[in-house]
């Protein structure tokens, strides 16, 4: 079981870094970024998680009760369901499968046909629901079952660095899970089910290139635990929420941006997930990423009113412009990153 | 300025270019051709060797630099830790090498 120790966070403390101004840095860039599909539905169903990750842009933690309603579920399924365009259902959290509609919500869009991905931390196999005690034991049986692609988080392939981040006897348990996924076919050459992991950096520095480090996950996870995985995703730690706090409270949040800035790719912002993705959350609100969710930045549509699953309009939802903030320097560096690593 | 090695400067390496710009341009240019790139070395491999270096050169801007540099290629606290052994032990080694001309004109002057 993880530490639950519920880490309150204050309003975001004013920064005095206005001269962080992506939209000008788009401008000076001559880049415009409109949106380009709307191809995958990313919901996240729950801001309650087993963990207390140090660096979490949820905030989640197992007190939190966020839950999409039954209602909300319902209208997503109905949404993949008329639009042949969304291919893709990415469900995340929090741990999403905490959210009791969860096991529905998943078997309901594969019925549809769609692709479905679950951001799942490993550990929730092991340590159940934090609330009710419930088992999800069961966790890698039902995803095989139903193909679903995993993909977890393992900031390193090595204890320090991963406890550090998401607590103490993650990693053991952790290795332990990938096991459990192994054991089913999960990261198999040939099985065709998809476990891809997720490095991202421990502190306020920029990930390696994915291609090496992937190497040497699959070098050292093989050699030393006899585990398999698929592909690595490298992710550039945003600078909200919980990491910001601690970025503001080490005093490290303008080098970091300075960093970001430094690094700022053209290339890698043409790539940005925003465009191909919309965000939900659990009052069935839309945002043009989860970053953006966090930060309660809505989507708006060209006349300026916000977006809801509740009258979804696909047309008026691909029309928006994207809500743009400080924050996007972390999907613009270096070779960029996103829900699928990097872009550039 | 109050003190020596402020932390704060390690940003204004440029500012060598200052009354001296070509000389620094062509450093520069030199400087992230050798480090900045994947050669018959890796980035990962070039950051752990200046981190060693960094630690016999005594330069904290360096040991800074290089501790980051060294976690975005990818390396691992053990191995920024045996590159800085490396550094300690060639340290070691040549304060004891020299024993051999402390030796040699030992026995120049025992009779």
């Amino acid at each position: 079981m993880s530490a639950v120790v519920h880490l309150k966070v204050a309003a975001p403390p004013s920064t005095g870094l206005s001269r962080f101004d992506f939209e000008a840095q788009l401008r000076k860039s001559g880049i415009d970024l409109p949106p380009l599909s709307i191809d995958t539905l990313q919901v996240n169903v729950t801001k309650l998680c087993n963990q207390v990750c140090r660096h979490c842009h949820v905030d989640a933690s197992p007190q939190r009760r966020e839950m999409l309603s039954p209602e909300g579920i319902a209208k997503c399924l109905e949404i993949l369901e008329r639009h042949p365009q969304i291919t893709k259902l990415d469900i995340t959290g929090g741990a999403p499968e905490l959210h009791p509609g969860f096991d529905n919500f998943v078997e309901k869009a594969v019925v549809l046909g769609k692709h479905v991905m679950v951001r799942h931390n490993l550990t929730v196999q092991l340590d159940g629901h934090p609330q009710a005690g419930t088992s999800k034991e069961y966790l890698p049986q039902f995803f095989a079952r139903n193909r679903v692609e995993v993909i977890s988080s393992l900031p390193y392939y090595q204890e320090y660095f991963t406890d550090a981040q998401r607590g103490s006897g993650v990693f053991r348990k952790s290795m332990e899970a990938m096991q459990r996924l192994n054991r089913e076919g999960y990261g198999v050459e040939g099985s065709g089910l998809l476990l891809n992991l997720v490095y991202n950096p421990v502190g306020p520095y920029l990930p390696a290139a994915q291609a090496g480090l992937e190497a040497d996950y699959k070098r050292e996870l093989k050699s030393k635990f006899g585990l398999v995985f698929n592909n690595l995703y490298t992710i550039t730690n945003m600078p909200i929420n919980r990491f910001k706090l601690h970025l503001n409270k080490t005093g490290q949040l303008e080098s970091y941006m300075e960093k970001l800035l430094a690094a700022f790719n053209p290339s890698a912002a043409a790539g940005v997930m925003c465009r191909s993705l919309i965000s939900v959350d659990h009052q069935g609100r839309i945002y043009d990423c989860d970053f953006n969710q966090m930060l309660e930045m809505e989507a708006l549509d060209a006349k300026r009113k916000k977006l809801s699953i509740f009258d979804f309009d696909f047309g008026r939802t691909l029309g928006r412009p994207i809500q743009f903030g400080d924050h996007c320097f972390g999907c613009t560096a270096g070779a960029g990153s996103s829900c699928g690593g990097a872009t550039a | 300025m109050s003190n020596y090695y402020e932390s704060e400067d390690l940003k204004k390496f440029g500012d060598i270019g200052q009354h001296a710009k070509a000389l620094a341009d062509d450093f520069f240019r030199y400087y992230g051709n050798v480090t900045g790139t994947d050669g018959a070395l890796t980035k990962r491999e070039k950051a752990l060797i200046a981190l060693a270096v960094s630690h016999a050169q005594k330069c904290p801007y360096c040991i800074d630099a290089y501790t980051t540099q060294c976690l975005e290629t990818g390396a691992n606290p053990e191995q920024m830790m045996e590159a800085v052994h490396v550094a300690a032990v060639m340290q070691a080694g040549i304060t004891l090498v020299h024993s051999v001309q402390m030796q040699n004109h030992l026995r120049k002057l025992v009779l």
